[in-house]
């Protein structure tokens, strides 16, 4: 009751000095929106991220040949085994993983014609394209069927098909990879960058088997797993590291999950978001000393009133509760006024770039909300008190 | 109801000291119309300053209602201004942004009187000064002794024991001061203490008493004398 009394009050001497209140809101309202912009991009940035992971498959597990850590006390060296297409077809039928491919690469030259090309070229199997959601612009991806079965079709990526075939259609077309004959049998749709840096668009796709002799390799280069369950990440990765132990009596492969990576990526673009908002947090001290500004100047204009208010026996706390009042207003205002012109300018920048997912976070409006009413206090308790301690005899006598 | 013994009032000035109020011993009776007169200078407006709490003695007692002003805290001070002692000034100090009402409205706004009691206790109080028609007005739209009068109606809208009323026709002419001359002195028929500090020696002569301050020092006079 006497509270509202006192915020009425506040108001009634805000109203007094427009411009005055008018500018420092607007400072606060910079400040916060600047706070939502900058966070709200760093979101975008954490989401468009994460959801270009989530294309490449985050249900991952990834087997590769050899130990990453170091292990002490492996004897003579610790001698790898190959992981081997036997290795690929037994993690294919665990329970827990969906689907297996696996992966032999090379960079070879491919030529078409007079026309030749470096490029990466994947040997691997049908399942490469659910695992890794590839799309197709013409004809079919690799044929299922065994893994162990030579063939000699060809899938390029697009930037391949482009540069080979310069417009016309490579379909049923052939190219050659050192002395083998192949078939194209389909071109990928564009798919642009991946996040692990590797160019399906400039790449080359053949069965496996063919890519092992071709290259002559003995082990695979890895071997991609789709879980069956996601939540099971965990107990698949430890089923494929106790089937891979079991198979060639020593823990030689290792294994990785995706959603480790992106989880640690996503944990990075969070501190960078959260030091973006810190950056922008700086501006809200700036208008914080603003709203100090303006409170000083309002004490020193209004010595008489405060004089009066102490003559009148006015208690010193409820001045400075009244003249705190209005920091925390102009703060509040402030804040509410970046709120909506952060939400527009977000909402702005989404209808511009549709493909950006800018969107402020939960605990950016909550922290928003927070610091505005924070910078009102923090910034409005040393004029106040300078209020309440002004000689009542000497601030009357002025007038 | 006012006691004053030995009240000294002094302020370091540089390197010497300025005497204000030079060993005051003055008694005031409830009801009584006092006024407090002597050139500028003299020290009326410090000892108006020290009857209303709003100073202190530098040496002697002021004891009001019995308590020893000098040994209060300044919340206790605040407490007896505040239900109390009313002060009218020369200048008025109405708030611009407020009207009549809400400037009569603001010592029990502060005193945290609730929002229905202000309004009833206002009207009372601007019927009073005979200013109720004009409680939605705002200072600026107003006389100089309609102002004076809200501003008396202020100070008397918490009941207080006195009025402390610092050259409050000083800046008047002299029909308004009459006016404001007349509800003042009804108030004081009706109980209320008035002191009023004043050089202007008609209206000095309209009180009971009159009390001479000169270079800080009292010579008690009788009324009349001018």
């Amino acid at each position: 009751m006497a509270f509202l009394d006192l915020l009425g009050f506040a108001l009634g001497a805000l109203r007094g000095h427009r411009l005055r209140t008018a500018l420092s809101v607007t400072g606060v309202a910079i400040g916060i929106t600047a706070v939502l912009a900058l966070t709200a991009l760093g979101e975008g940035a954490r989401r468009y991220i994460v959801d270009e992971f989530a294309t490449l498959g985050s249900n991952l597990v990834i087997i590769l040949p050899g130990k990453v850590e170091t292990t002490g006390g492996v004897p003579f060296g610790g001698v790898t085994h190959d992981l081997t297409l036997e290795d690929h077809a037994a993690l294919a039928r665990l329970g827990r993983l969906a689907r297996a491919a696996p992966i032999a690469v090379a960079t070879e030259t491919l030529r078409h014609g007079d026309l030749g090309r470096s490029a990466p070229i994947l040997g691997t199997t049908a399942d490469y394209q659910e695992i890794r959601r590839l799309r197709l612009a013409a004809g079919t991806f690799l044929p299922s069927g065994d893994p162990d079965r030579s063939g000699t079709e060809i899938v390029l990526g697009t930037k391949v098909a482009q540069e080979l075939f310069r417009g016309e259609s490579p379909l049923g077309q052939v190219v050659r990879v050192g002395p083998d004959r192949f078939r194209v049998v389909g071109v990928l749709a564009p798919r642009g960058l991946s996040m692990l840096g590797f160019d399906l668009d400039e790449a080359a796709f053949i069965p496996v088997r063919t890519a092992m002799r071709l290259f002559n390799r003995t082990s695979l280069f890895r071997v991609v797993a789709e879980v069956r369950i996601f939540a099971e990440m965990d107990l698949a990765k430890a089923d494929v590291l106790a089937l891979l132990k079991d198979r060639h009596r020593a823990e030689d492969v290792t294994v990785f999950t995706q959603d480790a990576l992106l989880a640690s990526f996503s944990a990075i673009l969070r501190v960078l978001t959260l030091s973006l908002a810190g950056i922008a947090s700086v501006s809200l001290v700036v208008a914080g000393v603003g709203i100090m500004n303006v409170m000083l100047v309002s004490v020193t204009e209004r010595r008489a009133e405060i004089g009066l208010l102490k003559a009148l026996g006015a208690p010193a706390p409820r001045i400075l509760l009244a003249f705190l009042a209005e920091a925390v207003i102009l703060a509040a205002l402030g804040g509410a006024a970046g709120l909506a012109a952060g939400a527009a300018g977000v909402g702005l920048l989404a209808l511009v770039y549709p493909d950006f997912p800018v969107a402020i976070p939960l605990w950016a409006v909550g922290a928003a909300v927070t610091l505005s009413f924070l910078v009102g206090v923090g910034f409005g308790v040393w004029p106040a008190r300078r209020a309440t301690r002004l000689d009542p005899i000497a601030a009357l006598a002025r007038r | 109801m006012i006691e004053l013994q030995g009240v000294w009032r002094t302020y370091p000035v540089g390197e010497g000291v300025v005497h204000a109020l030079r060993d005051v011993s003055l008694a005031i009776a409830p009801g009584e119309h006092v006024a407090l007169i002597g050139p500028s200078g003299s020290g009326k407006s410090t000892l108006l300053h020290i009857l209303g709490c709003l100073d202190r003695p530098s040496q002697g007692r002021y004891c009001l209602e019995g308590r020893d002003v000098g040994t209060l805290s300044e919340a206790e001070r605040s407490l007896l201004r505040r239900t109390r002692i009313g002060f009218v000034f020369q200048f008025f100090h109405l708030l611009p942004r407020l009207t009549a009402q809400g400037n009569v409205e603001l010592p029990m706004l502060f005193a945290g009187v609730p929002r229905e009691a202000r309004r009833t206790r206002a009207a009372e109080v601007l019927a009073s000064v005979g200013l109720l028609p004009r409680a939605a007005h705002r200072p600026d739209q107003l006389s100089g002794g309609e102002r004076q009068r809200v501003a008396i109606a202020r100070a008397v809208v918490m009941n207080p024991a006195m009025v402390l009323a610092d050259e409050p026709t000083g800046n008047l002419d002299r029909a308004s001061a009459q006016e404001v001359m007349g509800v003042l002195e009804a108030m004081n028929r009706q109980g209320l203490t008035l002191v009023v500090v004043t050089h202007d020696p008609i209206l000095a002569a309209r009180a009971k008493r009159v009390v001479h301050l000169s270079d800080g020092m009292l010579a008690d006079a009788p009324a009349g004398e001018g």
